[in-house]
C-alpha cells in the first residue's frame, strides 16, 4: 500500500528546462521526508505538483490516499501547505488571516474563529493577534504562515523551505514547532537546502539533483555511503607536517591526506573520541604544536558532494550567507579542542 | 483529521454556486479590510477624478463647442461629467491588476490555490471589492460634479440606471485588470499595464469632446468604442445631451443603453473566462 505521499515518475518541463525528470517518492504515514537539494534541483516543483498547484506532464501522484490529478479538490481538503515565502496577507491581522483561511477550508464562521484563537495561542502569537501581519518579525510571520497551514489539522503537510532566511534562534523555534507537529502523527514532506535541517527533522532523506532523486535513506545510511569518521589536525608549524603524518599513520585506517598550504592533515579512523585523545597525547609527546584538531563525522555536505560531485551551495546571496552560518555552527559542534 | 469531517464545523457542501458566492465574499471582505488599512490608496483614487472634473470644467470649459449647447462652460460641464464618470470606473482596472499581481508576487495566490475553495472566488472576490470602491468613488465624484454645476434633467430612476451602467462597465473592466494582474510579473507592471491602453481608449471616444470633429476613421472608432456607448447612454439617462445634439449615425450611438449593456456583458464574459482559466494554471 502506498504511503501518505506517493509519487511515481513525475516529469515537468518548463520550455527547455526539465525541472522534474522522473521523481519517485513514498512517504509512510506519520513520518517526515526531507527533500534535500540545492536551488533549482526541483524541490519546489515537486511540492507544487503534489499540492495541486502544478500539473505534471506525466507521472502519478497520490496524497492522503487520493489521486492528485483526478481529485485535486479532495486532496486540498487533506493538506496544509507552508511556502517558501510567508504567504499571509500583511494588511490583515494574524487573527483575520487565520479566520479567512479557515473559512476558505469551508469551516463555519464560528468554528474558524475558535480555531484561529487556538492557533494564535499555540504559536505564541496571541499578543500580536490583532496587529496587521505587516508589523510582525520574520519569525512571527513564518509561525503565522505555518499556523495557516494547520487550520484544519490536515493529515498531510508540505513545507517548502520553512526556515530559509531565518536567524538561528527563530529557526530553532520553528524546528521545535515542527517536531511537536510530527509527534502528533502528521505526515510531512519538507524541502530544505540546509543539510542540518534535514538531519534534524527528517526520518528519511531524499537527495534531489537536476530533477531526480539521486539517493535516499536515513541520515545514517546516507552518511555510511560516504565512509566513516576522520581525524583532522592542523599543525602550527609547517615543519611538523611530516612528523604529524607519521603519528597519524600509526592510528589511521588508511592514507593520510595532507594539505600543505593550510597545514591540515586528514586520516580515516575508527574508535571515536578515545582515539582522538590518544592522538592528542602522542602529538603532545613529540612536541608538535597544534592549532586545531577534531573528530569529523561525515556531514550531509559530504554526502551531497560524494553523490553529485558538487557542493550543495545556495546560489543567491542571502542563502549563501545562511549556508555559511550553518557550516560554522556545524564545525563548532563537531570539533573537539 | 476530525476537523475536516466534523459537520458542526464544516459548511455543508451545498451546490457549487453557493460555495462560490460564499468564498467570493470571504475574499471580497479581505480586500475591503485591506482598503481600510491603506486609506491612501482610496484617497489617491479619489483625487485623480476630482482633479479631472475641476481641470476639464474650468480649463477646457470655455473653449469646447458642444453642438446644441454652443460655446459655454456650463453646457460643457453637463456634457463632460458622464465622460469623467466613465473614465473613473474604468481606472479600477489598474487597481484590480496591481492587487492580483501583488497577491501572486507575495505567494498568496499559491496559498489560495492550495485551499479547497471555489476556483474563481479569488478573482471574483477581488472584483467585488473593487466594485465597492468604484461605487464609493462615484458617490464622491457626483457630489463634486454637482458642486461645479452639473445637473441631471431626467427622473431619479433614469439617473440611477445611468450609474448602474457605469458600475457594470467598471465591473467588466476590473476583469480585464484581473487578467493583466495574472499575466505580468510585478504589481508595478500591472499598474502601468492597466493604465496605458486606457488613455487612447478613453480619449478616442465621445467622453471629452464630441466625436464629430475627429478625422473620419477616428470617428468610426469613437462611435463603436464600448466606452463611448456607456458615456452616450449616461448622457441620455442623465438628460445631459443638449437639445439638437447630432446623434452619430452608428448603431451603438443610436441605441446607447443597449450597446452599453451588450459591450459590458461581452467584456465581462470574455475576460472572466480568460482570467479564471489563467488563474487555474497560474505559475508564480
Amino acid at each position: 500500500m502506498p504511503g501518505a505521499i506517493y509519487a511515481e515518475g513525475l516529469v515537468k518541463t518548463f520550455g527547455d528546462v526539465r525541472a522534474l525528470d522522473g521523481v519517485d517518492l513514498d512517504v509512510p504515514e506519520g513520518t517526515v521526508l526531507g527533500l534535500l537539494g540545492p536551488n533549482g534541483a526541483g524541490k519546489t516543483t515537486t511540492v507544487r505538483c503534489l499540492t495541486t498547484l502544478l500539473r505534471p506532464d506525466s507521472g502519478k501522484a497520490v496524497v492522503a490516499g487520493l489521486d492528485v490529478l483526478e481529485h485535486p479538490n479532495e486532496v486540498r481538503r487533506s493538506i496544509g501547505l507552508s511556502g517558501q515565502f510567508a504567504a499571509v496577507d500583511e494588511y490583515l491581522t494574524g487573527r483575520e488571516n487565520l479566520q479567512m483561511v479557515g473559512r476558505l477550508y469551508q469551516m463555519r464562521a464560528g468554528a474558524a474563529k475558535t480555531r484561529a484563537a487556538e492557533l494564535l495561542e499555540q504559536f505564541n502569537l496571541a499578543d500580536a493577534a490583532d496587529r496587521p501581519a505587516k508589523t510582525y518579525s520574520g519569525g512571527m510571520r513564518r509561525r503565522l504562515d505555518l499556523a495557516a497551514a494547520l487550520v484544519v489539522s490536515p493529515p498531510v503537510m508540505f513545507m517548502d523551505e520553512p526556515t530559509t532566511g531565518l536567524d538561528p534562534r527563530n529557526r530553532q523555534q520553528l524546528w521545535d514547532v515542527i517536531k511537536q507537529l510530527v509527534s502528533g502523527g502528521t505526515t510531512l514532506l519538507l524541502t530544505t537546502q540546509y543539510l542540518e535541517e534535514a538531519d534534524h527533522l527528517a526520518h528519511e532523506i531524499a537527495v534531489v539533483d537536476h530533477g531526480r532523486v539521486i539517493a535516499r535513506g536515513t541520515s545514517d545510511q546516507l552518511k555510511a555511503r560516504t565512509g566513516g569518521e576522520r581525524v583532522e589536525v592542523v599543525v602550527h608549524d609547517r615543519e611538523h607536517i611530516s612528523t604529524a603524518c607519521e603519528v597519524l599513520r600509526g592510528f589511521g585506517k588508511g592514507d593520510t591526506a595532507v594539505e600543505e598550504h593550510t597545514r591540515k592533515l586528514t586520516v580515516p579512523v575508527t574508535g571515536g573520541a578515545k582515539l582522538l585523545a590518544e592522538i592528542i597525547r602522542e602529538l603532545d609527546a613529540r612536541g608538535i604544536e597544534i592549532d586545531d584538531i577534531g573528530l569529523r563525522r561525515p556531514t550531509l555536505d559530504d554526502v551531497f558532494l560524494s553523490l553529485t560531485g558538487h557542493v550543495a551551495e545556495a546560489t543567491d546571496e542571502e542563502n549563501g550567507a545562511k549556508g555559511a552560518d550553518v557550516r560554522d555552527r556545524r564545525i563548532e559542534k563537531e570539533t573537539v579542542k | 483529521m476530525s476537523a475536516v469531517t466534523d459537520s458542526a464545523r464544516i459548511e455543508p457542501p451545498g451546490n457549487a454556486v453557493t460555495q462560490s458566492l460564499r468564498d467570493s465574499l470571504v475574499i471580497a471582505r479581505r480586500n475591503v479590510i485591506r482598503m481600510t488599512r491603506i486609506p491612501e490608496m482610496v484617497i489617491f483614487g479619489l483625487i485623480q477624478p476630482i482633479m479631472f472634473v475641476v481641470l476639464f470644467s474650468y480649463v477646457f470649459g470655455g473653449s469646447i463647442n458642444v453642438p446644441g449647447a454652443g460655446l459655454n462652460a456650463s453646457g460643457y460641464r453637463e456634457f463632460l461629467m458622464a465622460g469623467i464618470f466613465a473614465q473613473t470606473v474604468t481606472f479600477a482596472t489598474a487597481g484590480a491588476g496591481a492587487g492580483i499581481a501583488d497577491d501572486m508576487h507575495k505567494g498568496l495566490i499559491d496559498r489560495f490555490r492550495s485551499l479547497p475553495m471555489a476556483r474563481g472566488a479569488v478573482l471574483t472576490g477581488r472584483t467585488f471589492a473593487d466594485l465597492v470602491q468604484t461605487a464609493l468613488t462615484l458617490v464622491v465624484l457626483a457630489v463634486v460634479a454637482v458642486l461645479v454645476g452639473w445637473r441631471t434633467h431626467e427622473n431619479f430612476g433614469k439617473v440611477l440606471a445611468g450609474f448602474g451602467l457605469l458600475l457594470l462597465l467598471g465591473y467588466a473592466f476590473s476583469w480585464i485588470g484581473a487578467l493583466i494582474g495574472l499575466s505580468v510579473r510585478t504589481p508595478e507592471a500591472a499598474t502601468s499595464g492597466g493604465l496605458i491602453w486606457l488613455f487612447p481608449l478613453t480619449f478616442i471616444s465621445n467622453a471629452f469632446v464630441p466625436a464629430e470633429n475627429m478625422p473620419s476613421f477616428l470617428q468610426t472608432i469613437a462611435n463603436w468604442n464600448p466606452f463611448s456607448a456607456t458615456v452616450q447612454a449616461c448622457r441620455q439617462l442623465f438628460g445631459n445631451l443638449p437639445a439638437g445634439y447630432p446623434v452619430p449615425d452608428a448603431w451603438p450611438m443610436q441605441h446607447p443603453v443597449w450597446a452599453s449593456l451588450l459591450w459590458s456583458v461581452l467584456i465581462l464574459v470574455v475576460f472572466r473566462t480568460l482570467a479564471v482559466r489563467k488563474y487555474r494554471s497560474a505559475a508564480a
